[in-house]
């Protein structure tokens, strides 16, 4: 609707409103409430969608966490409630600490590689040169890929014995790494792959945010002469942080609960080295004979937990950044 | 004026959808809660449902007419579905949940207890299945607390193959090979050859359990006590090998078919695994012996391979058409013939027999599974599952050096009693 349209019509009804008569009370409510009811109408698809698909599965997620859920609650549906027991059984657990500390060491070892390398690159590939399209796209590989395959394709390249990896190294004297299989390293192994995984998301999302920033600004920081050191740290790296902060929230959640391809590099192990508390959540509800679904549910609720922590600490980073 | 219309016609619809998608979840939970049978028949005629962990088999296959005429014998059409190993205990579980559990199901044999236990699935008492002529030890797996909730449509089992070329330029005897002081002592002299010694699969998955079971087993251990001196012998001598390079690091992360991956590269001289590759080991040329215990004799290994069962229905009166369709897939001709294809060995002595009569090499594959034990045997039924998670942990941590053997079972013990007895 063009605003001209608008303007007349709104003008229409205001000389409509001189001419008639006022409508009565009782019209008025009625309209009102027609309205009401339309826009609940409206409204009414997404809350029973939310309710469904996220509510309900949450509901169902906490309730099974504070009952005891055995194979017998299966089929007869009753289980006893057990209150936290749950979640201290899962806290006293031996592997409760390896998975926390494994979990923190992954999500910012890979937030800290996967933002810095997509920035650099974004940065790079923001003075447009020839060919830095087709750079661009192939560096959206990783992207494109299933993430069964570039896992499955990274535990090749990582074998200890016939991995191109170790070749490599052996190639400069460096002896053999057991990069999936050895407690220290199963986990920089993982780590590594999911920073490859996760670059082009930074580098596509920092990208888009640099071409929001005015080139005058940085024309101005020119003439006033300004390096390109100076011009990253006073321009573009201050402009473009909610650009970044949002970034780093989505990475956050994202690596927060990568599974895939930790289980299919070294399913958690050896031992617990590279057990996050997905991982865990998975072994606990699915990955024995005897699935234990309460525990697993409690795991999975404290992750919930972390990444709403996390995204209360992001909402009011971006208020403060707002207000000031 | 025509667009608003649309919009509010558009947002009718929507609502429409959403109160649809509530009356029909509410629907299903109600169909949950007062259960209902899938199968449409009754006790003659009608559809039964079948489900096997064989999605191998399309329906051309053998296997799956063999299945569609011993339903046409009972009188009934069978409406057969095949998931993933996996997959098929998680839907198991839901359908006995949902009160719409498959007339029958075969299953994978740890999994029995689980589901017994769960109260899915019926004993051979009340289903009427036979069990007399199905050796013991098989029939293991599928009996808890002394009732049978199932029959096995056969066995296979973990040996050790071993490539002739290696071994003869080594200079070792197969026969030789009685002990573990005698197999360390080959796996030396094939290293010093410049060869690769054993491959197993260490994994930390219920794979990992399997493949250890055999050396733990072997040493003397028991599953209720994971922490005995006799247990620490069986993973020292894992973690011995790969330390002293007679087995790789890879062990650490291997399923079965990588493991056999590498043996098939023709560099190992050992590898450890089951029945289900004898016809690609003898593409290969490769033949087998048991798996050694440690101061001599066979060591007992456990058994794999699935149970037919008769999942609890609410009308009772399929339990009998039920039972003939089993009793046809697991009578002896039909039985041979599919463990054949399978690369089972036949519960039965008759079975077995028979298999012989056609395939003598099957000789060493029948010992073995006659020395076999089930994993949930000695009662354990449920608890097994926390005991073997815990093994194949320990199990872990030893192999990658991040515990001593003693130390990762001593923990795996206690881990293991506190979760049996939450």
């Amino acid at each position: 609707m063009t605003t001209e349209q608008s303007k007349a019509r709104s003008a229409a009804r205001n000389g409509d409103g001189a001419v008639l008569a006022a409508p009565s009370r009782a019209q008025r409510a009625r309209s009102r409430s027609r309205a009401q009811l339309a826009a609940w109408g409206f409204i009414a698809p997404v809350v029973v969608y939310l309710g469904l698909f996220y509510a309900y599965p949450l509901y169902r997620n906490v309730d099974l966490s504070i009952r005891s859920y055995t194979l017998a609650s299966f089929i007869t549906g009753d289980a006893p409630f057990a209150g936290f027991s749950n979640y201290v059984n899962v806290i006293e657990s031996s592997t409760f600490a390896p998975a926390l500390i494994n979990t923190t060491i992954f999500v910012f070892a890979s937030i800290a590689f996967q933002f810095a390398i997509g920035l650099a690159l974004a940065v790079f590939f923001f003075r447009s040169f020839r060919l830095s399209g087709v750079l661009r796209a192939l560096f959206l590989v990783p992207w494109l890929l299933p993430l069964l395959v570039s896992a499955s394709t990274w535990s090749w390249m990582l074998d200890s014995d016939s991995g191109v990896v170790n070749s490599f190294l052996q190639a400069f004297g460096i002896g053999q790494i057991d990069w999936l299989t050895s407690p220290r390293w199963s986990l920089v192994a993982v780590l590594i792959a999911n920073i490859w995984i996760g670059i082009p998301f930074n580098l596509v999302i920092m990208y888009s945010g640099l071409q929001s920033i005015s080139a005058e600004v940085f024309e101005a920081a020119a003439i006033d002469g300004a390096n390109g050191w100076q011009r990253f740290w006073r321009i573009t790296f201050p402009l473009l942080r909610p650009v970044s902060a949002i970034t780093l929230l989505l990475g956050f959640v994202y690596t927060l609960k990568v599974f895939d391809i930790i289980w299919i590099m070294t399913r958690g192990g050896p031992g617990t080295a590279s057990t996050t508390l997905a991982i865990w959540s998975y072994q606990l509800g699915f990955g024995s004979l005897l699935p234990d679904f309460s525990s697993a549910a409690a795991v999975g609720n404290l992750l919930i937990i972390i990444a709403v922590i996390f995204s209360l600490v992001y909402i009011r980073a971006r208020r403060r950044l707002e207000l000031t | 004026m025509h667009r608003s219309r649309r919009a509010s016609a558009i947002g009718a619809a929507l609502l429409a959808l959403g109160t649809a998608a509530a009356a029909l979840t509410g629907c299903s939970s109600s169909a949950s809660s007062g259960g209902g049978s899938s199968s449409s028949g009754s006790s003659a005629g009608g559809t039964y449902t079948f489900w096997d962990p064989y999605p191998q088999y399309s329906a051309s296959s053998a296997w799956a007419q063999l299945v569609s005429k011993c339903g046409t014998e009972a009188g009934v059409t069978i409406k057969r579905t095949a998931y993933d190993t996996t997959a098929l205990t998680t839907q198991a579980l839901l359908a006995g949940q949902q009160g719409n559990s498959p007339d029958i199901l075969l299953v994978d044999n740890p999994v029995v207890s689980t589901l017994a236990s769960a109260g899915i699935l019926t004993t051979t008492a009340q289903n009427g299945l036979a069990t007399g002529a199905i050796a013991q030890n098989i029939l293991g797996a599928g009996v808890i607390n002394g009732k049978t909730y199932g029959v096995p449509i056969g066995a296979n089992t973990l040996a050790l193959y071993y490539n002739p070329t290696i071994l003869k330029a080594a200079g070792v005897s197969p026969t030789s090979i009685t002990s573990w002081a005698t197999l360390t002592a080959a796996l030396a002299k094939v290293k010093a050859i410049g060869k690769k010694g054993i491959t197993f699969a260490g994994i930390n998955t219920e794979e990992g359990s399997f493949q250890f079971l055999p050396w733990f087993w072997g040493a003397g251990a028991s599953l209720t006590n994971l922490d005995s001196p006799q247990a620490i012998a069986a993973l020292t001598l894992w973690t011995t090998w790969i330390k002293d390079g007679y087995a790789p690091n890879s062990v650490i992360g291997d399923t079965q078919t990588t493991s056999w991956q590498e043996f098939q590269t023709g560099d190992f001289a050992f590898g450890e695994n089951g029945t289900w590759q004898k016809a690609t080991a003898a593409q290969m040329g490769a033949k087998v012996i048991q798996i050694p215990a440690e101061n001599g004799g066979s060591a007992p290994v456990p058994t794999g391979g699935e149970f037919f069962t008769i999942p609890v229905q609410k009308n009772t009166a399929t339990y009998a058409t039920s039972a003939k369709i089993v009793s046809c897939l697991s009578s002896t001709s039909n039985i041979v013939t599919t463990d054949n294809t399978l690369n089972y060995i036949a519960p039965t002595q008759a079975g077995q027999q028979a298999q012989l009569a056609t395939d003598a090499s099957l000789q060493s594959w029948v010992s073995a599974v006659g020395v076999a034990k089930a994993r949930t045997g000695d009662n354990l039924g449920t608890k097994y599952p926390i005991i073997s998670q815990q093994m194949w942990t320990a199990v872990q941590k030893a192999e990658s050096g991040a515990a001593s053997p003693a130390s990762a079972l001593q923990a795996a013990q206690s881990a293991a009693t506190a979760a049996i007895n939450k």
